[in-house]
Parts: C-alpha cells; sequence; structure tokens
C-alpha cells in the first residue's frame, strides 16, 4: 500500500496512472467493505472521471495538484454535489445536496479522487460508530470491535488500507480517537484553520474538518490542501498557509514537549496503557526532546463544559431538519407540527435525541446564565490553562484515549461512552490544533500519542509526529486483520 | 442514579421532538451521571470571567453586497418531501 | 377619518400610551446572510440557494450594506452606534423558518436611543434598531388558515436583510402614531434604505397599545395588534382599540394581555388565536458569526455621507425658500418629491409657483390618475417650462391648468400642448385694446358703475373682455387696460 504522496509522485512522473490507482482502490475496497462496512456510498463513476482528468492533465505536461490521483474517502458529514450525503441519518437519508463543501471542492482542485462517503455516527455524535443509523463500521484490527468515532469509516478505511486518505471531523475528538483505535494518523486543525462550509453542522463553535492518513506527510499536504481562508464561513481565519510539508522534521532537538500532569494521573490507572504512553515520552527524549512537566488544572471540567455546549449549538443546529424543504418526512395528517415532531421522532436515533433535549435544555429560559454560559466561562479558564502550558513548551504530548478499542456493544451506558473523550476534549474547548500518531500495541490492538500545539503551529505538532513515526513506525509493524492491500511484504517496511 | 433537573415533556416540546414515555425515563435514567459532573461546575467561581463565545478573535467579517448565482428552482426543490408547483408543500398549520 | 376629537372627549378620564415596532426590509442588492437577490415578486423560489434554504452545511455571512443602512438611518435619527455588537439566535419553529431559527440582534443591538421629532414638536424616544433576516412567506391553501388543508411555502424572502425599530412607549394617540409613521417614512426614503411600501410588505407596523389613568405614571396592560397593512389602518386600529380598552376599563372589565389583529374591512380588533405556550426563544449568540467592532472612523464617515434630512429640508423650504409650512411638509415628505421639487424650483427660478403647482394641481392631477410622481411621464424641466409660459403671460392660469393635467397624464413641451390646443394667450396689447372698447361701449353702465366706485363692476367688463376673446385674453393685461381706459 502506497501512501498519498508517493501515488501523486507515480502519477506525475507517469509510471502509475490515476486510472488505475482508482480502481485499485475501488477493487480493494469492494474486497474488505462487507466487512469493514467503512462506506455508505460509494462514488466509482465521480472516481473514474476525476482520475480521467487528473491523467489527461499530466499528459498535457500540467501538474494536477497536491494530491493528483490520490483516492480519498470523505465522511458522509460533508456535502458532495450530486452525491447522497447522509450525515449517518436517517432523517437526510435520501438528501442530494446541490452543492459541495468547501473542503471537497479543495480537494477535488488538486487533483484527489473521492472514492466514497464514509459511515460516521449520526450527526458526529458518538465515539463508536454505533450511532450510525445504517450498520456499525468495523475495527480493521479487530472486526469485533469498534473503530471510535464519529469519523469511524474513515479511519477505518484507510486503517484498512483501502485508501492513503481521508477526511474526517473533530468536535470533541472524534478524528483522533478513531485515529487512535484505527492506527493512523489524524489531525484535528485549529478551530477556524479549515472552512466549515458545506460541513453539516453539529456543534458550529468547536467542529473542524482534518485530515486521517497512513502517513504524517500525507496528513500534512492533505491539510495544506484544505486549508485557508474561506468567504462563505465568517469563522474561518484568513492566516497564511504554509507548505506544512517543510516542518516534517527527523529529530527533535530543542524541541520542549509539556507532560500533563492531570492526565498521567489519569492514565496511571491502566498499567498497560501507562508503559505504552512511558514508552511514547521516552522516544520523544531519545529524538532530542526536552520534557516537562506542565498542568491543566481545569481538564477534569472539560467532559461536563463540553456536553454543554455541543449539545446546546446541536440542538439549534439540528431544528432545521422538520420535513420541510429537504429530507425524512412522516405527515399522516395532522398540522405541520405534528409533522414536525413525527419526522424528528423517527429520524433521530437515540444519542442525537439525548442530546438536542440536552441542549434546549441548557438554552432554556431561566437556565441559560447556569450552564450554557457557566460552561462557556469554565471553557474561558481551559484556554487559559493552555496558554500557562504553552509558556513553558512548544507542544504537548499526551494519551490520546484512555484505552484501545472496545468492543461493539460494551459501551451502551451513554456517558461510559462520553468519558471516551476525555483527553480529547480540552482541545477542541480551547480551538488548539492536536494530532493522534501511531504509538504502538496493547496487546493486539493498536494506541495513538496525542501531540497538541498553540493555535495556528499545525507544523509543531506535524514535525514531532513526523519524527516519532519515522524513528517507530508502528502503523506498519503489524498487519490489521482485515488489510485490503494484497502486497503484505511491502508493508514490512 | 442522579434525578436530572430537566423536564423533559417541556424540552421535548420547545424541541418539536415527540418522546414516548418510555424513551424521556430511559434518557432520564441516563443522563443522571453528567449531571453529577455537569454539578461540579456550578462549584467554581466563575464571577469575573468572560464566557468563550468564540474561541477566535475575529471581527467585522462581512461580505460586499453583490448578487450571486442562486439555485434554479428546481435544484431548490429537487429534495422537498412534497411540493406544488413552483412551492414547497406542507401540511396546514393549526396555532 | 379618524373622529379624534370625540375619542379624546369621552376618554377624558384615560390616556393612551402607545409604542410602535417596525420593521423594515432593506434596500440592498442582496440578502441579509448570502448572495441571492433581493427583489420583490419574482417567481416562487428562484431566489434562494442553500444558505437562505437552510440546507445542511450552509453558513451566514454578514451583508456590509446592510449594517451601513441600518447604522445611517440610526445616526439621521440621532441613536448611538454602539461600538460592540453581535448577532443571536432566535429559536422557534415555523414553516416559513428555513434554519427554525431567526438571526436577529437581542442583547446587543446596533443602535440604542434616538427620537423621531414629529412635525408638532414632539419627540418620541427610540428604544433601539437592530438587524435581522426576513422569514419566507406561507400561503394558505384555503381562505382563511382555519379552512386550510395544506401550506404552501415561498422562500424568496427568506434572509432579506430586516431593520427592526422600537419606539418607546411616548405615543399618545392614533393622530401621533400616523405622524410618527409619516416622518420615519420619509427619512427611510430619504436615506434610500427603504422603498417603504407597506402593500408589499417592505414596511411592517405593529402597534402596542394600553390606556392608563390620566396623568398616571404606570404602564396599563397592553395589547399587541398587528396586520396593519397601510399607514391609514394603523390610525383606525389604534383608535379602535383605544376606545374598546376605555369602554372595558369603564365596564369594570379585565384588559387582557394578548396579540390582536387588525381586521380593515370590518374596522375592529380580534384576539388572535393564543399559541400553546409561551414562545422560549432561547436566545444565543450565533456560533456561525463573529461580533461587531465599529470604529468611530467608520462612524463618522457614515454620518458625512447622510444626505439632508426632511426636518432640515422643510426648514429650508420655509425659511429660504418662502414656502408654507403645509407645502414644505407635502414636498419634504419623501426623497423623489423634495428632489422633484427642487429640480423644478431651479429651473424655473421660482420656487414658490414650483411649490403651487406641485401641492396643488399636479398632486391633484396625479391622485386622479393614481400615479406617483415618479410614475408620471411629466419631467421636471416640463413643469418648469410651464411655469415660465405663465410668467411670460404666453399662456392664461386657467389654461396652464390645462396643460398641467395634460403633462402630468402623457408628458411633453408645454409649448407643443399649448399650441395643440389652441390654448395660446393673447398678450398682444393692441389686439386687447380692442375688445376693450367694444366691451366699455356695448356696456356703458358697468363703465359708469366703476367710475362711480363700484369694483365689481370692473370684473363684470374683465368677464366681457374675456368672452369677447374667446378666453385667448391675458386677463391681468386686459384688467390693467380697462382701468386704463376708465380711468
Amino acid at each position: 500500500m502506497t501512501s498519498g504522496h508517493e501515488i501523486r509522485e507515480a502519477v506525475l512522473r507517469r509510471e502509475r496512472s490515476a486510472a488505475e490507482i482508482a480502481d485499485e482502490a475501488l477493487a480493494r475496497i469492494e474486497a474488505v467493505d462487507s466487512e469493514l462496512k467503512a462506506f455508505l456510498t460509494l462514488t466509482p463513476e465521480r472516481a473514474r472521471a476525476r482520475a480521467r482528468a487528473v491523467d489527461e492533465a499530466v499528459a498535457r505536461g500540467d501538474d494536477p495538484g497536491l494530491l493528483a490521483g490520490v483516492p480519498v474517502a470523505v465522511k458522509d458529514l460533508f456535502c458532495t454535489k450530486g452525491v447522497r450525503t447522509t450525515c449517518g441519518s436517517k432523517i437526510l437519508e435520501n438528501f442530494v445536496p446541490p452543492y459541495s463543501a468547501t473542503v471537497v471542492e479543495r480537494l477535488e482542485a488538486q487533483g484527489a479522487v473521492i472514492v466514497g462517503k464514509t459511515n460516521m455516527d449520526e450527526f458526529a455524535m458518538g465515539s463508536s460508530c454505533e450511532n450510525s443509523a445504517f450498520f456499525p463500521t468495523r475495527n480493521p484490527w479487530d472486526p469485533s470491535r469498534v473503530p471510535g468515532g464519529s469519523s469511524g469509516g474513515s479511519a477505518s478505511a484507510v486503517g484498512a488500507r483501502c485508501v492513503p486518505v481521508a477526511v474526517g471531523t473533530d468536535t470533541g475528538g472524534s478524528i483522533r480517537e478513531p485515529a487512535s483505535f484505527c492506527n493512523v494518523v489524524g489531525i484535528k486543525p485549529t478551530y477556524g484553520r479549515v472552512s466549515r462550509y458545506g460541513m453539516i453542522a453539529f456543534a458550529s463553535s468547536l467542529d473542524q474538518a482534518g485530515p486521517m492518513t497512513s502517513d504524517v506527510r500525507d496528513a500534512a499536504d492533505v491539510l495544506e490542501v484544505i486549508a485557508g481562508h474561506d468567504p462563505m464561513d465568517s469563522t474561518s481565519v484568513d492566516v497564511p498557509v504554509p507548505h506544512y510539508a517543510s516542518s516534517l522534521r527527523d529529530d527533535l532537538k530543542g524541541v520542549r514537549i509539556g507532560i500533563v500532569e492531570e492526565f498521567e494521573e489519569s492514565i496511571a490507572g491502566d498499567v498497560a496503557m501507562a508503559a505504552l504512553y512511558e514508552a511514547a515520552y521516552a522516544k520523544l527524549r531519545e529524538l532530542g526532546a526536552k520534557t516537562v512537566p506542565v498542568r491543566l488544572p481545569h481538564a477534569k471540567y472539560g467532559l461536563a463544559t463540553y456536553y454543554l455546549i455541543a449539545p446546546a449549538e446541536c440542538s439549534s443546529n439540528l431544528a432545521r431538519y422538520d420535513g420541510v424543504r429537504y429530507g425524512l418526512r412522516i405527515a399522516d395528517g395532522g398540522d405541520v407540527y405534528a409533522m414536525f415532531e413525527k419526522t424528528r421522532a423517527a429520524g433521530f436515533g437515540d444519542e442525537v435525541k439525548r442530546r438536542i433535549i440536552l441542549g434546549t435544555y441548557a438554552l432554556s429560559s431561566g437556565y441559560y446564565d447556569a450552564y450554557y454560559v457557566r460552561a462557556q466561562k469554565i471553557r474561558t479558564l481551559m484556554k487559559g490553562d493552555f496558554d500557562g502550558a504553552f509558556a513553558q513548551c512548544d507542544v504537548i504530548a499526551c494519551p490520546a484515549v484512555s484505552c484501545p478499542a472496545f468492543e461493539l456493544g460494551a459501551k451502551a451506558d451513554p456517558v461510559s461512552m462520553y468519558l471516551m473523550d476525555y483527553f480529547t476534549i480540552p482541545m477542541s474547548l480551547a480551538g488548539i490544533p492536536a494530532l493522534s500518531v501511531p504509538a504502538g500495541y496493547v496487546g493486539a490492538l493498536p494506541v495513538g500519542l496525542q501531540i497538541a500545539a498553540p493555535a495556528f503551529e499545525e507544523g509543531r505538532i506535524l514535525g514531532v509526529a513526523h519524527a516519532f513515526e519515522q524513528a517507530t513506525k508502528f502503523a506498519r509493524l503489524r498487519e490489521p486483520l482485515i488489510a485490503a492491500d494484497r502486497s503484505r511484504a511491502e508493508s514490512r517496511a | 442514579m442522579a434525578e436530572i433537573p430537566i423536564d423533559i415533556a417541556h424540552v421535548s416540546k420547545l424541541a418539536r421532538l415527540a418522546l414516548t414515555d418510555r424513551e424521556a425515563a430511559a434518557f432520564s435514567a441516563q443522563l443522571g451521571k453528567l449531571f453529577d459532573y455537569i454539578k461540579e461546575l456550578q462549584a467554581l467561581d466563575v464571577e469575573h470571567v468572560h464566557p468563550t463565545a468564540q474561541v477566535i478573535p475575529l471581527r467585522n467579517v462581512f461580505r460586499d453586497d453583490v448578487i450571486t448565482a442562486s439555485l434554479d428552482q428546481a435544484a431548490a426543490l429537487a429534495n422537498a418531501p412534497d411540493k406544488d408547483g413552483a412551492y414547497f408543500k406542507t401540511p396546514r398549520i393549526l396555532e | 377619518m379618524i373622529n379624534e376629537k370625540a375619542v379624546a372627549r369621552e376618554a377624558g378620564e384615560f390616556e393612551a400610551v402607545i409604542g410602535l415596532e417596525m420593521h423594515v426590509e432593506l434596500l440592498t442588492r442582496s440578502k441579509m446572510f448570502c448572495g441571492c437577490r433581493n427583489v420583490f415578486g419574482c417567481v416562487p423560489n428562484t431566489n434562494v440557494c442553500p444558505v437562505c434554504l437552510g440546507m445542511p452545511g450552509s453558513l451566514p455571512v454578514i451583508n456590509r450594506r446592510a449594517v451601513e443602512f441600518l447604522c445611517k438611518t440610526g445616526l439621521a435619527l440621532g441613536c448611538d452606534v454602539a461600538p460592540y455588537s453581535k448577532f443571536d439566535r432566535k429559536n422557534y419553529f415555523y414553516p416559513d423558518m428555513p434554519k427554525n431559527y431567526q438571526i436577529s440582534q437581542y442583547d446587543t443591538p446596533l443602535t440604542r436611543g434616538g427620537a423621531i421629532a414629529l412635525p408638532s414638536g414632539k419627540r418620541v424616544r427610540l428604544t433601539r434598531i437592530h438587524l435581522e433576516e426576513d422569514t419566507g412567506k406561507n400561503i394558505h391553501g384555503g381562505a382563511t388558515i382555519a379552512q386550510s388543508q395544506y401550506t404552501l411555502v415561498d422562500f424568496n424572502r427568506a434572509g432579506v436583510p430586516l431593520m427592526e425599530i422600537v419606539s418607546e412607549p411616548e405615543i399618545a394617540s392614533a393622530k401621533e402614531a400616523e405622524a410618527y409613521l409619516g416622518e420615519l417614512k420619509a427619512v427611510l426614503s430619504y436615506l434610500g434604505v427603504s422603498d417603504v411600501k407597506m402593500h408589499e410588505g417592505s414596511l411592517r407596523c405593529d402597534a402596542n397599545v394600553s390606556i392608563r389613568p390620566a396623568g398616571s405614571d404606570e404602564l396599563g396592560t397592553k395589547t399587541e395588534i398587528k396586520n396593519l397593512n397601510s399607514f391609514r389602518s394603523v390610525g383606525r386600529a389604534i383608535a379602535y382599540e383605544i376606545e374598546r380598552m376605555r369602554d372595558c376599563a369603564l365596564a369594570g372589565e379585565r384588559i387582557v394581555q394578548e396579540t390582536r389583529g387588525w381586521d380593515e374591512a370590518s374596522g375592529v380588533t380580534h384576539p388572535m388565536r393564543s399559541k400553546e405556550f409561551a414562545h422560549d426563544y432561547r436566545y444565543f449568540p450565533d456560533p456561525d458569526l463573529v461580533p461587531l467592532n465599529l470604529d468611530s472612523a467608520t462612524i463618522e464617515r457614515w454620518r458625512d455621507e447622510l444626505p439632508e434630512l426632511p426636518a432640515a429640508k422643510r426648514e429650508r423650504y420655509v425659511s429660504a425658500l418662502g414656502l408654507t409650512p403645509y407645502d414644505a411638509d407635502l414636498l419634504a415628505a419623501d426623497r423623489p418629491t423634495a428632489e422633484y421639487f427642487e429640480r423644478v424650483a431651479e429651473l424655473s427660478n421660482a420656487p414658490k409657483e414650483a411649490a403651487n403647482w406641485l401641492a396643488g394641481d399636479v398632486r391633484r392631477s396625479l391622485q386622479k390618475h393614481r400615479l406617483d410622481l415618479s410614475e408620471s411621464p411629466m419631467k421636471p424641466d416640463q413643469l418648469a417650462a410651464l411655469i415660465a409660459l405663465v410668467k411670460d403671460g404666453a399662456v392664461s392660469g386657467k389654461a396652464a391648468k390645462e396643460v398641467c393635467a395634460v403633462l402630468v397624464a402623457e408628458g411633453g413641451d408645454p409649448k407643443t400642448v399649448v399650441a395643440e390646443r389652441g390654448l395660446a394667450q393673447t398678450s398682444d396689447a393692441s389686439s386687447i385694446a380692442r375688445f376693450v372698447e367694444e366691451a366699455i361701449a356695448a356696456n356703458a353702465e358697468s363703465a359708469a358703475a366703476y367710475r362711480g366706485g363700484k369694483e365689481k363692476a370692473l370684473e363684470f367688463l374683465v368677464g366681457q373682455v374675456m368672452r369677447a376673446s374667446r378666453g385667448k385674453a391675458n386677463v391681468e393685461l386686459a384688467r390693467a387696460l380697462l382701468k386704463e381706459r376708465l380711468g
């Protein structure tokens, strides 16, 4: 299985055609997806048409872009013009958007070949992909286990080597946690770094799109392609997009890495996980970094804070799903209000309903100050914690998850599922960039290392992650149980 | 399991979400533990803290008053569950 | 006609307290948060896009000009423009709401304070002016909501920028309410921010009405009156409601706080169906938008760009151009009329005559043909030319009226119209002198009577000269010549 950047080089050098690469990706998906169930919709015609265009451009002597010929899977939360986009929900089961998300347009403008839309927890609410209205996706490392969520399908597709690149979204950990479970690289950029236009909204002040890839180099390239100001998104920031690949480094001399006391206390309870992370920090020091202890005293309030803010915003964002203009409608003779109520009752799954109820309550008269406003104030305190920490270090290294992938059905209690976001929520609330990079195995299951940096310092986290990746090559050390690439020998690099 | 303070019947009406009694009871039970965490927030002193409405310090983001292409009527209505000629159609409104 | 006197006389023991909430659709080219056309009367669902249809993944972006228009309105009305302002979501469900929340402003409106000065001199203070987006339009499949089996929805107007202007409850009568509306309409027209057409919905008015014992400071229970579709209905509805409340109070009945709809046909307000539960709008700052920090340089630039406003124009018309206050009011009522008048005054160098024509014959002709001044084919230079003809004596005042009527309806060159209709006036002294001699000769008694001091006899002789000349004689010249001849 080759990476995205290797594919691009091969296509530009005319060693391989984009068309054959697209066909191979589609064949790989067909070989494994009946078991993996990572995809909701495949787009073979679009893929072949795009691949053809890439090959024609190359033949003309043009450069089709940074992702020329690279097969890409897109989380079904990104609107794709003319292609069914469900957001993992029955309420949008047959929705065909008349426009594409900016992220999708930018990928295709740089030669990416989109092969399909991936499965996800409904409306991005979940940490296991079990909340998909359609079916759960499987973890390629153990199909009885979850791939994580909400970007489970994207993580799984890359983890199973169907495609080298996918895009997901992260609101409280929905890229980083599945990346950790599936042994891939996943980045949540700084809030405002990537346009949210055309990204079906869950929690507007937290949602961010990001790459999920087989290696750090690809993540850097994809981030460069999708990042940047978009006039269609008022919250997208007009800050220049660097050539992120330039930030990749092989050693960490002079880099100060913060280790979070509160997080280390938390992970200490699990011997195997604690050992894995200790080894990771040791490797970072071996590469030349200096580790310093830092504190995030308000991190423990992250869960409650997040589970007030995100549901509040989503309760408002999801009001538009009412059966009037698009999507599911249940109208059996009553008035329009009955239609709203029945449509939404039938179209939304339990987790979505829970969060709408919670969020509506948090905003409601008499409770708004006590819940929503208070949570937004604690958010300010958490941002302050990171500002304090980054005064002493360049990046923070910490666990991405508290455990490896769990079995399907293991976390039936919703709050136990919410706890999966413990390490990832604070970065989301602070709006700072963070990624997960493969960091080893507990038993047979992969675990990721999280690296975070101040706002707009994605280069730093990519640099550190690249050095760690090159020194450990964890993702290539073992084979997933479901592996779509046929050549096993070449993967033992 | 902690009692949650939400009047689910009232809130589900505001949210136009018809919940069954079973669902309401289940949600109530499920969200109890979360409210234990939420209660911890109440203990913090945040009197002099500003709420973060936006993590990014942007201001004054505008678009110029220019006309851009609209959808054509067919595209606008393409996903409509029910339509009547040029219009979206819904059941009647009983206030 | 509101029988204000009757109402006031009988309501001597109560005073009315009225506040007005105006919603004004702004004349931007595009909508508040997207680039769809802001145009009235198009084929349904053709000025729509993912943003104003509330499609999944769509995001709003603020129209700069809408902010400018609102701030200029505020500056014109003496309001304070807020240096910090933001947008909030107002959450409620309705079929004409694309997102089931409206982007509006809750606790940080763009302007606060200000006032509208009524012609009487009274100032009605404003509470606030804020910006929000309009909804789509529901059309009920049936004669009334109650009879409909279905609803049709058109989202063309969803997302149009709306300015909400809220007055303090300082209006004391239906008449004052109409004056408030008139002044507001004039200011909005001058600024070019609205076409102020209530019948097209670009200007909407809700009235909050209550009564209290005369001289009291406390506010009584208020009702909100909706469905006011013209300036006239605003006045009529308020007058009706005041009387209704007075009747309630005198009969010892409790006045219910409620929303009432005005029925223009029957001339009454009736309670609108109460909602099952009061709306809890759950306002919170819209996370898809960032706040506004308007700096003083921008605000001052907008202030400099304000045109001369109605009050200033009226004042100038009276003091510098010599118009009567009545004519000044009329001509300054809206910008197109004011500009038309100023152009005619400038071209003819005769502002008083220009005012007389526009406030008199032109106005009457326009009403007869149901035209706005802007819809009439008569151009300012044509009216100015007519004024010149009268001044030169080429046409009599009476004939000029006829010419004016033609110009208002069809436009044209007044000279041509005069010639075509044979309306030219003779100011040739010698031919008039002949008629004068004939009239004197034929009416010796009248001549003698005038010489004897009867002024009226002169007018009779003038009439005879006019008859003899078939109306073509310059009447002033005829009179002068008669006077001279008769000594």
